[in-house]
Order: C-alpha cells, then sequence, then structure tokens
C-alpha cells in the first residue's frame, strides 16, 4: 500500500531523484564549455525540492512507515532540508571550480550523497542506517579525490576512504552485536529489548564503543579526527565544506536519533551514565585537541578542519546533556553551524579561484580587495567564534544552557575555556583580512572578482547567518518540535 | 501603545551601519553625513528620555517595551529605562554624537584629524558598538543584555586594530579583546545557573531580571556565583586588578573609540555589574563587599599614582579612568545609599570628562603628531578652545565644587566613610595626586614655552572640534551647578537597589 503518507515522508528523496535522472539526461547534450549550468541546475532543482518539500512533505504525528525502516517526524524533516540547503548551495560553490565545476559527474555524485544522508536522518532501522551512511560516504569519497592529477585531492580521497572503510566495519560489526543480543533492528524496538533484557554494563560499554568509532569518524571527534585535516587540505574546496558541513549534521543526526532514543534505558540510570559521561569525556578531549591544533596552523583550510573538529566538541555537549533542550540546541547548532562553515569555505573557494593561494597570510588586505568579502569573512569567523549577532552565538549559548541545565557545568566551563582559544585564533584570520596590507603592492590593482554564483550564495548564507543569531525564535522552535519528537 | 523609543534609539545605529555599509565607498562626505545624522538624532531621542524621566516625575521602571522573542525559553526583547540606566543612555547618546564630530575629518592636508582611511566601515562599526552599548542600558532580560553586551565587545577589536596607533594596535586590540571575552564567558556561566536556578525555585523559565530578582537564590548559592558574576563584568569597568586591557587600549585606539571606551564602554561593565551582580544577588554582594572594596580602593589609588609618573597623555588619562572607575566600584561596594548615588553620578560625570580628555588630546596628537608631555608645550596659544575644554575637564576630574566631578566624588566619600573610614581616608589621597598630575599636564602642555620643532606646525581646530567641546563641557557644568538635574533622578534608581538590599 502506497498511502499518502509514504509518499510524503519520502518526497525530498524522490525528488532529489527525479533531479538526478534529469542531469544524467540533460547534461551529455550540453556542450562541453556549458556544463557548469549543470550547478544551476542543480541548485535550483535543490530549491524547488525545498519549497516543494515544506508544502507537501511536512509531517504529523511521528510514524514509522515501509516496514518500520523510516520514521517520519520533524526531526527528520528539519535535518533534511538542512541538508538539501546545504548541498544547493554546495552545487553553487562548486560551479566556478576550474576542475571539478565543469563536469556533470560531480552533481550527480553530489545528489547521490545527499540522498544517502536525507535517509540517515530518518532511519529507524540498523539495516537501513548502514546502507544510507554507505550511500552518504562512497560518493564522498569519490568527490574527495576527484581531481586526479591532484596529488592532494588523490591522497585525501583515498584516506578518506581508508579510515571511512575501517571506521564503519567496526560500526557494523557493532550493529550486529546489537542485533544478536536483541534479536531486531528497529531502533525504536531496541529500547524495550534493551530495558527487558539483562544488558551488562561491559558488554553495554564495549557496543558503545564499537559505535562511536564508526559515528565518531563521520562527526570528525578526537580520536577519530586524523584524516580531517587532510581530507579538507587536498579536497576540492566546495567539497571540504560540504563534509565539514553537512556530513557532520547527518552524523550528528544518526547519533541524536540513536542514542536518544535507543539507549534511553529509563530504568538503568548507570547504562545512561556509562554513555553520556564516555561522550562527555570526548566531547571536552575533542573541543580542547581541536582548538589547540587549530592555534598554529597556517592553512586556512586546515585552520578550518580543527575549528570543525571543536566545533563537533561544542555540539556533543547537547548530546551529553539528554534533555529535550539538549536535542534542540544539537539541531540548532548544526542550522547555525552548516549556515556559518559554508560560509567560510564558500569565501575561501572564492578567493583561491582567483588568486590560487591558501595561506592565511595570502588574505593580506582581503578588505580592500574586495570589502563585501571582507565583511562575509567577517560574518563568518565571528560566528565561528561565537559573537553575536551572528548565529554563532545563540547556538553556542543554547548548548552551554542545556549543558549547565544536565548539571555538566563542568563540562560547559571547558567549552567556555575553548572559545576563548578560538577567539583568538580566528581573530587573527581576521587581522589579515582587516588589518594588514599586501606586501609592496597596492591592494585596488588585485581585486578578488567574485562570480554570479559565489555572490548568490554567500548573500544567501551571509543573511542565514545574521537571521539565525538575531530572529531565532522559529529557527529554534523547529528545532524544538524536532527533539520534542525524540522522546 | 506608545512611540517605541528605547527601541528606536538601540537599533536606529544598527540600520544605519547597514545602510552605511550599502552605500559606495568613495562617498565619504555622504557617509558622515548619515552618521552624523544618525548621532544626532539618537541624542535627542535620549535626551528626550531622560528629559521625560525627570520632569515626569516617574520612578521605577519606564519606557518599557516587552516583544516576545523566544517564548519556549523565556527569551523576550524588554526594554525599560529607571534612574540609573536614564543618565547612561543620554551619555551614549552624547559620546555618539561627539565621537561622530571628532572623527568627521579635516581638508588640511597637514593634519592628520578624523578618520581618512575607509570611514565607511570606520563609522559602521562604531554604530554597532554604540547600538550594543545602548541596548545593554535599557535590556532588562538577561538573555538581551548579555546579547547586547558581547556586540559591544568585538567592534573594539575592528575599530583598534585598523585604525588605531600603528605602534601598538595589534597587540592592544587582541589583549583587550581577550580581556573582556574571558570576563563575559565567566559571567555567562554565572548567568546560565542563575536562570536554571530560578527554574528550580519558581517553576518559571525567563531571563527576565525583574522576575528574577524575586528568585529567591539561596544564600549559599549567592556566596558562590557572586564573584564570577561580578567580576566577569567589572572587568570591563576595568576593575583593578583585571584593568590592564584598559589603558593599552585607550593608547591604541583613535580618537572617537578611545572616547567610546572610556566614556561608556567602562560604564557598561560597571553597569552590568550593578544590575546583575549585585541586583540580583544582594546577599551574595553583602558577603563579598569588602573584598570589592578593597579592590576598588587599590584601583583609586594606584591608578592615580600610575598616571602621575606618566609622560604618554593617553596613558595618563588611561589610567586616571581606572582611578575613577575604581571610584564607580568603590561607591558600589559601600551597599549604601549615599556611595550607590555617588557611583552612579560618577559613571556619567567620567564619561563625558574622559571623552573630553580624549578629544582634546586627539586634536593634540593630531597636530603635532606627539602625545608625550616633555616634548609639548604652549598649546593655549594656538587652541584656546580646547584649552579650557581641557581645564574644565580637569577641573571636574579633580573633583572641584561647581562641576560634576564634585557632585559625583563627594557622595561617594561619606558613603565610604560610613562603612570604613580607613578606605575612605586612602582613597581620597588619589584626590591630591590627581590633582597634581592635571595641574602639571595643564602647566606643561598649554602654558609652557611652545617647542621650537611645533611653532607654526600646530592648526587651529575646526568647528566641529568646538560644537564637541562645547557640548561636553555644556553637561559638566550643568550637572555641577544644578545637582538636581541628575541627582534624584539617580536616587529613584538606587532606592530600588536598597529595596533589594533589604533596606541595608
Amino acid at each position: 500500500m502506497f498511502t499518502s503518507t509514504i509518499f510524503a515522508s519520502i518526497l525530498p528523496e524522490i525528488l532529489i531523484l527525479v533531479l538526478g535522472v534529469i542531469l544524467l539526461i540533460v547534461e551529455p547534450f550540453w556542450k562541453v564549455d556549458q556544463r557548469r549550468n549543470v550547478g544551476w541546475l542543480t541548485a535550483g532543482g535543490l530549491f524547488v525540492a525545498i519549497i516543494v518539500s515544506l508544502l507537501l512533505g511536512q509531517p504529523g504525528e511521528p510514524t514509522s512507515v515501509l516496514g518500520g525502516m523510516i520514521r517520519f517526524d520533524w526531526f527528520g524533516f528539519f535535518l533534511k532540508i538542512l541538508f538539501m540547503f546545504a548541498a544547493a548551495i554546495t552545487a553553487l560553490l562548486m560551479m566556478d571550480h576550474e576542475k571539478a565545476g565543469q563536469r556533470g559527474e560531480a552533481y550527480l555524485l553530489l545528489l547521490a550523497s545527499l540522498l544517502g544522508m536525507n535517509l540517515m536522518a530518518v532511519s529507524a532501522d540498523l539495516v537501513m542506517l548502514y546502507l544510507s551512511i554507505e550511500t552518504a560516504s562512497i560518493p564522498l569519497y569519490l568527490l574527495a579525490g576527484f581531481i586526479i592529477n591532484d596529488e592532494r585531492s588523490t591522497e585525501a580521497g583515498f584516506k578518506y576512504l581508508l579510515f571511512g572503510i575501517l571506521a564503519s566495519t567496526i560500526m557494523l560489526y557493532g550493529f550486529s552485536l546489537i542485533f544478536g543480543f536483541t534479536g531486531t533492528t528497529n531502533i525504536y524496538k531496541l529500547s524495550e529489548m534493551f530495558a527487558a533484557g539483562e544488558i551488562t554494563l561491559p558488554f553495554f560499554f564495549g557496543l558503545f564503543a564499537l559505535l562511536i568509532v564508526g559515528l565518531g569518524f563521520k562527526i570528525s571527534i578526537v580520536p577519530f579526527h586524523f584524516w580531517a585535516p587532510d581530507v579538507y587540505q587536498g579536497a576540492p574546496t566546495p567539497i571540504a565544506g560540504f563534509l565539514s558541513t553537512a556530513s557532520k549534521a547527518a552524523g550528528f543526526a544518526v547519533i541524536v536519533r540513536l542514542f536518544f532514543v535507543a539507549f534511553s534505558f529509563g530504568d538503568n540510570p548507570a547504562l545512561l551514565q556509562t554513555w553520556t559521561w564516555t561522550l562527555a569525556i570526548l566531547a571536552a578531549i575533542t573541543m580542547t585537541v581541536g582548538n589547540l591544533l587549530a592555534l598554529p596552523q597556517t592553512n586556512i583550510k586546515r585552520l578550518l578542519a580543527y575549528s570543525s573538529i571543536g566545533h563537533a566538541g561544542y555540539a556533543l555537549i547537547g548530546v551529553v546533556a539528554f534533555s529535550q533542550l539538549g536535542a534542540a540546541s544539537v539541531v540548532f547548532y548544526l542550522a547555525a553551524y552548516i549556515a556559518t562553515n559554508l560560509l567560510a569555505f564558500g569565501v575561501v573557494m572564492a578567493f583561491s579561484r582567483v588568486t590560487g593561494l591558501e595561506d592565511i597570510s595570502d588574505y593580506a588586505g582581503l578588505s580592500r580587495r574586495n570589502p563585501l568579502m571582507g565583511l562575509m569573512m567577517l560574518a563568518a569567523f565571528l560566528s565561528l567564534a561565537g559573537m553575536p549577532p551572528f548565529g554563532g552565538f545563540v547556538a553556542k549559548v543554547f548548548v552551554f544552557a542545556a549543558g549547565v541545565q544536565a548539571n555538566y557545568t563542568w563540562l560547559v566551563i571547558v567549552g567556555i575555556l575553548n572559545s576563548i582559544i578560538g577567539v583568538y585564533y580566528y581573530l587573527n584570520v581576521l587581522k589579515f583580512v582587516y588589518l594588514k596590507r599586501m606586501p609592496n603592492e597596492d591592494e585596488e590593482n588585485h581585486p578578488v572578482p567574485l562570480t554570479r554564483p559565489y555572490t548568490i550564495a554567500l548573500v544567501i548564507l551571509a543573511i542565514g547567518v545574521i537571521l539565525v543569531g538575531t530572529v531565532f525564535a522559529p529557527w529554534f522552535s523547529w528545532s524544538d518540535s524536532a527533539a520534542l519528537n525524540l522522546f | 501603545m506608545n512611540f517605541p523609543i528605547l527601541s528606536v534609539i538601540t537599533f536606529l545605529p544598527f540600520v544605519a551601519g547597514m545602510l552605511m555599509l550599502a552605500m559606495p565607498a568613495t562617498r565619504k562626505n555622504e557617509v558622515r553625513a548619515v552618521a552624523l545624522a544618525t548621532a544626532v538624532l539618537d541624542l535627542i531621542l535620549s535626551a528626550w528620555v531622560y528629559v521625560q524621566y525627570l520632569f515626569g516625575d516617574m520612578s521605577g521602571y519606564q519606557f518599557i517595551e516587552q516583544y516576545n522573542w523566544l517564548p519556549v525559553l523565556g527569551i523576550s526583547l524588554k526594554f525599560g529605562v529607571d534612574g540609573l540606566s536614564a543618565p547612561l543612555v543620554l551619555l551614549t547618546g552624547i559620546v555618539m554624537f561627539t565621537g561622530v564630530l571628532i572623527s568627521w575629518g579635516d581638508d588640511d592636508p597637514h593634519v592628520m584629524a578624523g578618520i581618512q582611511d575607509r570611514p565607511r566601515e570606520f563609522f559602521a562599526f562604531l554604530f554597532l558598538l554604540a547600538g550594543g552599548v545602548f541596548g545593554v542600558f535599557v535590556s532588562l532580560d538577561l538573555f538581551m543584555l548579555f546579547f547586547f553586551y558581547e556586540i559591544a565587545v568585538f567592534p573594539m577589536y575592528l575599530l583598534i586594530a585598523i585604525w588605531g596607533w600603528v605602534k601598538t594596535r595589534e597587540y592592544a586590540a587582541m589583549k583587550l579583546t581577550l580581556y573582556l571575552f574571558i570576563g563575559s564567558v565567566v559571567a555567562l556561566v554565572g548567568v546560565l545557573v542563575m536562570y536554571w536556578t530560578q527554574y528550580q525555585n519558581t517553576g518559571v523559565l525567563s531571563f527576565d531580571m525583574l522576575l528574577m530578582e524575586t528568585a529567591g537564590f539561596s544564600s549559599s548559592f549567592q556566596y558562590i556565583w557572586f564573584l564570577p558574576v561580578f567580576l566577569g563584568f567589572a572587568v570591563l569597568g576595568g576593575i583593578w586588578p583585571f584593568h590592564n586591557w584598559s589603558p593599552d587600549g585607550h593608547v591604541a585606539a583613535p580618537t572617537a573609540v578611545s572616547m567610546f571606551h572610556a566614556g561608556v564602554l567602562m560604564k557598561l561593565g560597571a553597569f552590568a555589574a550593578l544590575r546583575v551582580g549585585v541586583m540580583l544577588l544582594p546577599e551574595g554582594a553583602k558577603q563579598w563587599s569588602w573584598l570589592i572594596m578593597i579592590f576598588a580602593g587599590v584601583a583609586v589609588v594606584y591608578g592615580a599614582y600610575i598616571a602621575f609618573v606618566q609622560t604618554d597623555m593617553k596613558y595618563m588619562i588611561g589610567f586616571s579612568s581606572v582611578s575613577h572607575m575604581g571610584l564607580v566600584v568603590l561607591g558600589v561596594s559601600t551597599l549604601n545609599h549615599d556611595g550607590l548615588v555617588g557611583a552612579g553620578v560618577q559613571m556619567f560625570s567620567h564619561g563625558v570628562m574622559t571623552a573630553l580628555f580624549f578629544a582634546v588630546t586627539g586634536m593634540i596628537y593630531d597636530r603635532a603628531h606627539t602625545r608625550m608631555i616633555p616634548e609639548l608645550g604652549g598649546i593655549a596659544k594656538v587652541m584656546p578652545f580646547a584649552t579650557i575644554g581641557f581645564i574644565i575637564g580637569g577641573l571636574v576630574s579633580m573633583g572641584m565644587p561647581g562641576f560634576s566631578g564634585f557632585v559625583a566624588e563627594f557622595p561617594i566619600f561619606m558613603g565610604v566613610w560610613r562603612e570604613q573610614w580607613l578606605v575612605a581616608v586612602i582613597a581620597s589621597i588619589s584626590i591630591v595626586i590627581t590633582a597634581a598630575y592635571i595641574m602639571l599636564a595643564i602647566r606643561k602642555v598649554f602654558f609652557s614655552e611652545m617647542p621650537e620643532n611645533l611653532v607654526g606646525h600646530i592648526s587651529p581646530i575646526t568647528m566641529l572640534d568646538k560644537i564637541a567641546i562645547s557640548t561636553l563641557c555644556f553637561f559638566m557644568i550643568v550637572i555641577g551647578i544644578f545637582p538636581a538635574v541628575m541627582v534624584p533622578m539617580v536616587e529613584k534608581g538606587v532606592e530600588n537597589i536598597l529595596r533589594l538590599l533589604g533596606g541595608a
């Protein structure tokens, strides 16, 4: 039976698939020098898909559809919208990438990965979950190594592939243990099974460790973060942006759904505390390592990689809190972070397209070479540093508030100390953008022009970052209703 | 619904800043005109609020506006002013207006006055700062207060780093930002803990400060959290031993930013420490007031003494600010009527006075290209108007009767005497030191023989500069001669604090 609810539940995925098929059909007929326009098609198609989904695909009461494989609720829906937004922006940013933007495959792989991420957000079954994680990952391995005649890019692709496969097999082993123990793969039935069965603490801890290897790799928390800087540096910049935002957010979606639903242990708080405390310690280490290692970086993409490791740590505070506010603040954090980090990567992409440079010191005088880009950089980096009126500030405050509420004040203090470190290195970049001058050159003679896709993408993102940071009520109430579905 | 005057005052600078950023960079004069128009409008509006409050026989919080912002977490945009904040709103209006005048720039190529490099960005960031400052003074919602507080912090980095004094700006800007950010995040932890504890105690999820006053925080809770909250905010008030960023920041900042920094930004710290620390955690304040009093007492004397030995005019004024802000905190630490009233008036008086000092110092530096007191002399002959302004500022600084400084400092010392006469005696030494360094500076810079290398290089100040100086002097003299235009108003704000302190 294919009811309207089922249709609505996978409407975004259907639209993405249709868009992919259209791309496949249309692209060969275009001349090689016109294939950049596939980017317009992808981005436009995704924005249409977002609007159609918002109009027709809104979930009501949470329901399980397609044989319990998919959970149709606000949590998944809101995240799907975020992923599609991130993919649309990434498509725009890819268009003028010299080596990746002219080829239709790149956009198709992006859509395939997006499809996987969308399913990650709604999977209610471990089998479905594993399949969707692989669907999301495999195109990303290819995209990271997309520039085959560039050593760094191939290295990035291969490194990402090896780490990724290793992590996902370990996670798969964890899934199989869960199945062996409970006899079910449905996440929503697991919690009852766990409650009924007599799961011992060491066994659960081992199980949790296996899972966190795979999922920790996706969200790049310490100690599963080693791939991130190399991959971000080597991969085409828009892909690095996509990896650090949508891919990471998808990982968080899985973590929140799986842990909040399956590992709630209503009658056994000791088990609950096992994983929240483990995650709390991981979060503290992640923040500290990410931020400390960001300090000495000279390459802007590596800096952003370490900063994104640090941000995974902040967002984990919301997971650790294990409360409705915690879940809502994670989702809100992801929304703010996706807009902010895409903006940062977008500026980096636009800058390196013109200049071919990626060192922080190369940004000297950017605010004179292109004042608009200077302001964009300001918005992105101040938002990352957690300064109002940009999204990063409120997101951080909400996450910290959730942490304090759950009596993890020590973790919040660690987070706050880390954000002080963050302020230092983010401002250091802005120092080059605004204060330093180009050595021996007049900035007037070296403008950094923006092409149209960049202008559109960056303006949308900048408005988004400010809107999330000022008019935060609608975003938060969506995050909140998303979180409500988990309990 | 009445005219939402406080929101207009607060958001006008933000809107103007956005507007300026949207204008072409080459249209420098148009940008300046927009800036001046906004500043004048904000000054008029804030003066109107002040006058209404004063003559409308108002008390408590007035002009209250409330918009639900995020009801789920109890965050609302709640604005209102009382007798303490209304003068500070006016002060911000004054400093904003004079700051724009001072930064206007001069067509004379020999004079480096004003902001010539990218005035569009300068005014936009300055107005972002101003909007944040207004927001803190009028917010009655703790979340929003914190939000605006942070907005006021980061533009300082850019303003100092980009337009500041080449030699120290990078260092000073980073130092200032880190100090202030550390202070504010320490306070943030306290704020969040207060928020959840209130929820536990009353079952109401709200950041509304008027509700938090009645949250019934336990004595031990207040004892633990008073210090982080108070000191976290007071870092921005330049409290000893966390004052170190402040003189460095003053020295590195361009003139208008120094005026903002010393004039209003430091008040922000003292005000937030008072509003959040003392008013929401009164028991904690009582238990810790001895420590605050020691810190403030040291700041008063130590700041004055360090100012005395400086040769750079900006460092001298910077440390004198530490000393004068120490008086504000000293007044707060007494927790009695006289001390708090004095602190309230001193915030206004010191704001206007320091703004004037920095304005005149900036004018001298722009023309003489030095701020070293031994290298200057005879300025009075070419800049008589600025000289008179500086002398009036000096008299205020010394606490001369007839000027606003006296109205402010006298009650502070009375209040301190009541609590701990020894501290009053020690702190009063600062008055002597202040008189000494101010008079020495005036004699050397303005009245001694002009060094030969400066003769003929000093051009007179412009009309705009004169307007700025007269505006600032006007307020200092009016309050000095007619204390009734400010003191009764501040008293009304203080009554509210005393009520929270339990009539102590």
